[in-house]
């Protein structure tokens, strides 16, 4: 029993991590339809901006303030100088595009930075809690507690603030949405700026436990983009449910089968899902406009 | 009309490549080559091994070069990629025209390069890990780290001297932590060791509690030990240090650096690892005959980089110093006559150990210099023999 | 000057190109770039079947080279066939493979289709960095030669092996290209391209649709497979890295850089990003960071691809 309980914990914490990840790809997608493959980088950006700040001698609270406010900059950034101005582009064209993106912040990462391994102190020290002869780290509990945060913060802006609904309805139809005075630009932007400063947050939670380097992006962008289209590319719920989900297949198979192939199992389960449900488990079937 | 712009459009591939020809540099006196991989999974290695060899370069030509004449390195990023790598060494063989080559950070861009260097008759000095670089000897192939045989082997000794012999391992999947897995089982019981457990992790795994747990349940478990390199082996200190698994852990010779006791924090205390006498430089005694070439060496790398040293660094440093030596020897740049005096290296003090080669033995290290280490208050200590 | 037709000019123009750049090599460490470019081009006329002409993405085609590459490492040892036998064996695994995988995924669009590709690749991948008994794991696996060489030199014809395999790439390349320009103006090429344009039109004409994006699919992946032996076999040696995502973009990268609609666009494409890591060494550490830009450029300014925007721009030209 403290064994399951051990594989749900490290489950959760990393899956949680998906989710973050996850909620920030599907904010881009339900604005632009764009899958922003470099959704990893912001989490490296945030993540070693918040180191190299914190050496500079910036306490670590503000050290990670100014990463997140950075890297939604260069979440901006990246729609106003590759997003807009490829409008109308195939969607292989934006896979590539956003792909270029993630090796060029990578590029810039490794120059900038350094391509060391990196981390710096958890924000409630390093003795596990024990539940049931198990163990948690406080900061499993801050990134259990971020991804929470940011799904119920994103619930409340889609469905309470306007310029959240505006955003839904520029991801239903564009051109509906210009017409009754939705500045869709803006809303473009906007999401940019907030997938970007939520893929930092990211960084900055998980950094602690995972540690970071110029090149951790890649990996958690495949993990983070297969955990939103298992929940269905659409819904912050479906994010939040496929993070954990995919989290919690690869601890409970390398616990009780083989932790050489739990990734592998992880990738069978969403290509079983998507042959059953092919929009995802909470996706929309979408009728082809002819 | 369509024609007519295929063929511009031809011509115009053709004029790059052509162009990018003409870009080459010069040609200098003595040229060797290098492939690392400076970016890519595996530039923990590649970084401080490039660095090294700019420095030594930029030294050796400050000083007036070897016999006089200057030395030109052309240095390529593989990041790690074998195929790569494969084109690199064919691009110094073929169009730099290198006499001699050092590199291949990875086992797999070694491996890749070897059938270039033994066609074309070019010494090659590997930098990577694994014993199948160097067994079964090749004639133009060398390396100057220890093997991951010789880790375990050094691990293991450790192990029976404490009377602990049921071990779990717990290995990356790349290619470092597996080659290293297979060399520790196959020579398990040759010292009298029992594998109780076998897990695995992925080189980018953010947790790997789940495997230490179902291997700290193993029962009559003694201790622990991770193959593995990068950010892997930190990982699994601090999970290890949270799950209280209260057995002794041994790490690899691949993390062997300061960064790692940063990483791990707290958690490092107690962990033992096989390593060169480079991490340890200040604490050899002064009659150590090792202690100026390693202390010389960190000295001038963190000057040159302001980053602290690594093992890493240090194998280009033994190679670098290596094939100089040989070039002078041999008194000329023509490669059969460089591979002839690398092969008959011997009481060369790198920062490994004392080197001694033969046709039989392109590696030319022994278990002597491999220091068995153990962290205690956030630093090395060498644990008595 | 009879016009000539599209499928004629892009043949003579790749045997052309063959043919003349060896002459402009200062070296022959050109041939091992030009070999690279035709295998590299290879598998990129098989997506160019499959992206170009009926309008499917995958992330995961470089699992099909895997399939080849390891084929050709693997058969001679353990089965004792040549490995050029192998090619052909690894070939007929890949279209296997690809139709069984390719019959339930190819019902996904867009991303759920790429995901599902994604997927595929990675799974491919884990099996060959994992199972180091019989593939070697991550340090790769030495391969077999195939012995041209020494029978050549038997009548005296010294050639270097880069030599070699840029003529043996070369013929491949105009084997692969003949055949698809074959299969565009077949009347099941005209089939697949109506797919590109409109799914649910296609059907409406009669179109079996499935059946059509699975042909598209199962052709491709024996292209990059084959492709995959030759690099293996050139090489002589291989590691999973040729299963690994990396590879897979890069594959789909030099399909739409140089233009996924026609096979000649996919040998620039090709080419580029062959010939481009090595003209940015001289950049050293800013090599990655320009290879990010060029590609969101081309992207973004000549979406279409190189070659059908630069010709667009040389026709309005011409005809002022």
């Amino acid at each position: 029993m403290s064994e399951f309980l051990q594989f749900f914990f490290s489950g959760i914490t990393v899956g949680a991590v998906y989710a973050l990840v996850a909620l920030g790809f599907i904010i881009i997608y339900n604005s632009s339809g764009v899958v922003n493959f470099a959704q990893g980088e912001f989490v490296m950006l945030g993540g070693m901006s918040t180191v190299f700040i914190h050496a500079l001698g910036a306490p670590l609270f503000a050290a990670a303030l100014a990463a997140i406010l950075i890297t939604a900059a260069v979440g901006v950034a990246l729609n106003k100088l590759a997003i807009e101005p490829a409008r109308g582009a195939s969607v292989v064209a934006l896979i590539i595009i956003t792909i270029g993106a993630s090796i060029f912040l990578r590029g810039v990462a490794q120059i900038v930075f350094d391509k060391k391994i990196h981390r710096f102190p958890s924000f409630s020290g390093d003795a596990p809690f024990e539940i049931g002869g198990a163990t948690i780290l406080p900061q499993s509990l801050w990134i259990i507690g971020g991804a929470l945060a940011v799904f119920f913060a994103l619930y409340l802006f889609f469905t309470r603030t306007l310029t959240g609904k505006a955003v839904l309805a520029t991801a239903n139809n564009k051109l509906a949405a210009r017409l009754v005075g939705i500045n869709t630009n803006f809303v473009m932007t906007l999401s940019f700026a907030l997938s970007a400063a939520i893929g930092a947050l990211a960084g900055v939670l998980v950094t602690p436990v995972t540690l970071t380097s110029y090149d951790v992006g890649i990996a958690l962008a495949l993990k983070g983009f297969a955990a939103a289209i298992l929940g269905g590319m659409g819904s912050p719920f479906g994010a939040l449910v496929g993070g954990l989900l995919v989290g919690l297949i690869e601890a409970m198979t390398a616990g009780y089968i083989s932790s050489e192939y739990k990734e592998a199992v992880a990738f069978l389960v969403i290509l079983v899902v998507l042959f059953v449900m092919p929009h995802g488990i909470f996706g929309r079937t979408k009728l082809d406009r002819v | 009309m369509r024609l007519t712009s295929i063929v511009k459009t031809a011509s115009l591939i053709m004029a790059t490549t052509a162009l990018g020809a003409m870009a080459l540099p010069a040609m200098a006196d003595i040229k060797i080559g290098s492939s690392l991989s400076q970016t890519g999974p595996a530039s923990f290695l590649g970084d401080p091994e490039a660095k090294t060899l700019t420095m030594l370069v930029d030294e050796l030509n400050a000083a007036g070069g070897i016999n006089g004449e200057k030395i030109e390195l052309v240095m390529y990023d593989d990041a790690a990629d074998a195929n790569k790598a494969r084109t690199f060494a064919t691009r110094m063989v073929e169009d730099d025209e290198v006499v001699a080559v050092i590199g291949g950070s990875t086992t797999g861009t070694t491996m890749a390069m070897i059938p270039v260097f033994e066609e074309a008759g070019i010494p090659f000095i590997s930098l990577a890990g694994a014993v199948v670089i160097i067994d079964p000897v090749k004639k133009w192939v060398f390396k100057t780290p220890h093997t991951d045989l010789m880790a375990c082997g050094k691990i293991y000794e450790d192990l029976k001297k404490r009377g602990l012999t049921k071990v779990g391992l717990i290995s990356g999947t790349g290619g470092f932590g597996q080659s290293m897995h297979e060399q520790c089982l196959s020579i398990a019981g040759d010292y009298g060791i029992d594998i109780v457990a076998d897990e695995t992790y992925g080189p980018k795994d953010a947790d790997m509690t789940p495997q230490l747990t179902k291997i700290g349940a193993t029962e009559g478990l003694q201790a622990v030990v991770n193959p593995g390199f990068g950010q892997g082996p930190a990982i699994v200190t601090r999970n290890f240090a949270q799950l209280n698994i209260g057995v002794p852990l041994y790490q690899s010779h691949g993390v062997a650096s300061k960064s790692f006791i940063d990483l791990a924090g707290e958690a490092a205390e107690g962990v033992r690892l096989p390593a060169s006498a480079l991490l340890v430089a200040d604490l050899l005694p002064d009659s150590d005959p090792q202690k100026a070439v390693v202390v010389g060496y960190r000295d001038a790398y963190e000057a040159a980089t302001g980053s602290d040293v690594s093992t890493f660094g240090g194998h280009a440093y033994d190679a670098f110093k290596i094939l100089v030596a040989a070039i002078e020897r041999a008194g000329s740049d023509d490669p059969a006559a460089i591979r002839d005096e690398i092969e008959k290296t011997s009481g060369f003090m790198g920062t490994a150990g004392v080197v001694n080669m033969s046709a039989t033995d392109h590696l030319g290290l022994d278990l002597t210099a491999f220091r068995m280490l153990e962290i205690r208050d956030g630093d090395w200590t060498i644990v008595a023999d | 000057m009879a016009r000539l037709s599209p499928r004629a000019a892009t043949l003579i123009a790749l045997a052309a190109i063959a043919l003349l750049a060896p002459l402009l090599f200062p070296s022959s460490f050109y041939y091992r770039i030009g070999a690279l470019i035709f295998i590299n081009g290879l598998s990129v006329i098989g997506l160019v079947i499959l992206v170009g002409f009926a309008g499917q993405v995958s992330l995961g085609h470089a699992g099909f080279a895997g399939i080849g590459a390891y084929t050709c490492a693997l058969a001679p040892v353990h089965v004792g066939l040549h490995p050029a036998l192998a090619m052909v064996l690894g070939a007929a695994i890949s279209a296997v493979v690809a139709w069984l995988v390719g019959r339930p995924i190819l019902r996904l669009s867009g991303h759920f289709l790429a995901v599902a590709t994604l997927g595929f690749g990675i799974l491919v991948y884990m099996v060959l960095n994992n199972e180091s008994w019989l593939t070697g794991g991550p340090d790769g696996i030495a391969v077999a030669d195939i012995g041209l060489r020494d029978l050549l030199r038997d009548y005296d014809i010294k050639v270097t092996a880069s030599q070699l395999w840029y003529w043996l790439g070369a013929a491949a390349l105009l084997v692969g290209a003949f055949l698809a320009l074959n299969l565009q103006n077949s009347p099941t090429g005209r089939a697949l391209r109506s797919l590109h344009d409109s799914e649910v039109a296609a059907r409406t004409i009669g179109i079996d649709v499935a059946r059509m994006k699975l042909t598209a699919f199962v052709v491709s992946a024996v292209y990059t497979s084959v492709a995959g032996s030759m690099l293996a076999m050139m090489n002589r040696f291989v590691t999973p890295d040729i299963a690994g995502f990396m590879h897979s973009v890069e594959l789909l990268t030099m399909t739409v850089l140089g233009g996924a609609g026609a096979v000649f666009g996919g040998f620039v494409g090709a080419s580029i990003l062959t010939a481009l890591p090595q003209l940015l060494t001289v950049f050293e550490e800013y090599e990655n960071l320009l290879l990010g830009v060029i590609m969101m450029l081309v992207m973004i300014f000549l979406r279409e691809g190189l070659v059908p925007s630069i010709a667009r721009r040389l026709r309005r030209g011409g005809s002022k």
